[in-house]
């Protein structure tokens, strides 16, 4: 899975991602209940949590080889993308569902605070990516003594 | 192959059967299911569970699989922003073939189950030669 760090792109998404997290977040606010989910938004959906150190970026990708993703850091933003390939299976497979879905997808996904671009790990498990992000040192958080002058 | 781009979908909470254990929520996990002259295959995505927490219950033509995730964050972490929630997986099927269940197999590999269901002989298809007289 290479991480490579270069100029952003033009992103005419992410102002759309933007203003689709404030509806969402006014929606939840008027009407007390979560977004109604026919607007899910990019593919993949991720969740974004952070502790002390560091901030991580996750997602659920069941299937996609991590050989099939790219992930890219400029400043703030993270994009996401690959492929998730459903291979063929025989010829005289006759199916009654199919559900799961095959493409590509491409996320602009904003963070929430800098991160440190040399320290950054991305690893794959049970279908579930993982992106580490490590917080350089000026937002970190600092316990501040007070003095008693 | 497949050129096209997907569509962003949120997991569907499965019915509640019977008063759970485990604290969280429950999904139904995205299925293909497809029937070669052998045998049913089913693929079942469940992200975040690990190939050791999945069991799968045939009795008669009722399957139902299940899966217990792993927690989905470290310890002392804590969310920013949430677009999907997780929990544990559980979906039941209703088959139309026999199975034989000795030769069941099952993997689980990035978050994805298959299962192969091999027909029991009598379900298997045959071929009548019809003889001429």
């Amino acid at each position: 899975m290479p991480i490579i760090f270069r100029e952003p792109e033009l992103e005419p998404f992410r102002e759309l991602e933007q203003l689709q997290r404030r509806m969402n977040r006014l929606f939840q606010s008027v009407f007390g209940r979560e977004w109604a989910p026919w607007t899910a938004g990019v593919y993949p959906l991720v969740n974004l949590s952070e502790d002390k150190d560091h901030l991580y970026l996750r997602a659920e990708l069941p299937g996609v080889r991590p050989e099939d993703l790219e992930i890219t850091i400029k400043d703030n933003s993270l994009v996401l993308r690959g492929e998730r390939k459903i291979p063929e299976e025989e010829k005289n497979a006759n199916y009654h569902r199919r559900e799961r879905e095959s493409g590509y997808f491409r996320r602009v996904v904003r963070l929430p605070s800098p991160v440190d671009p040399n320290n950054v790990e991305a690893t794959c498990k049970d279908g579930i990516l993982t992106v580490r992000l490590g917080k350089p040192e000026e937002v970190k958080p600092r316990q501040i003594q007070v003095k008693s002058v | 192959m497949s050129a096209r781009e997907i569509q962003p979908k949120v997991k569907e909470e499965a019915p509640a059967r019977a008063e759970r254990v485990r604290p969280g929520r429950v999904f139904l996990p995205n299925v293909d299911i497809f029937e070669t002259p052998e045998a049913l295959v089913l693929m079942a995505d469940m992200p975040g569970v690990a190939g050791d927490k999945v069991s799968l219950d045939l009795k008669e033509n009722q399957l139902i699989i299940s899966g217990e995730i792993s927690p989905p964050l470290g310890e002392g972490e804590s969310l920013i922003s949430q677009e999907y929630y997780t929990g544990d997986f559980y979906r039941e099927f209703q088959l139309g073939e026999l199975i034989n269940k000795d030769k069941i197999e099952a993997t689980m590999k990035d978050g994805v189950l298959r299962l192969y269901l091999p027909k029991a002989e009598k379900a298997k298809p045959r071929k009548i030669e019809v003889k001429v007289g």
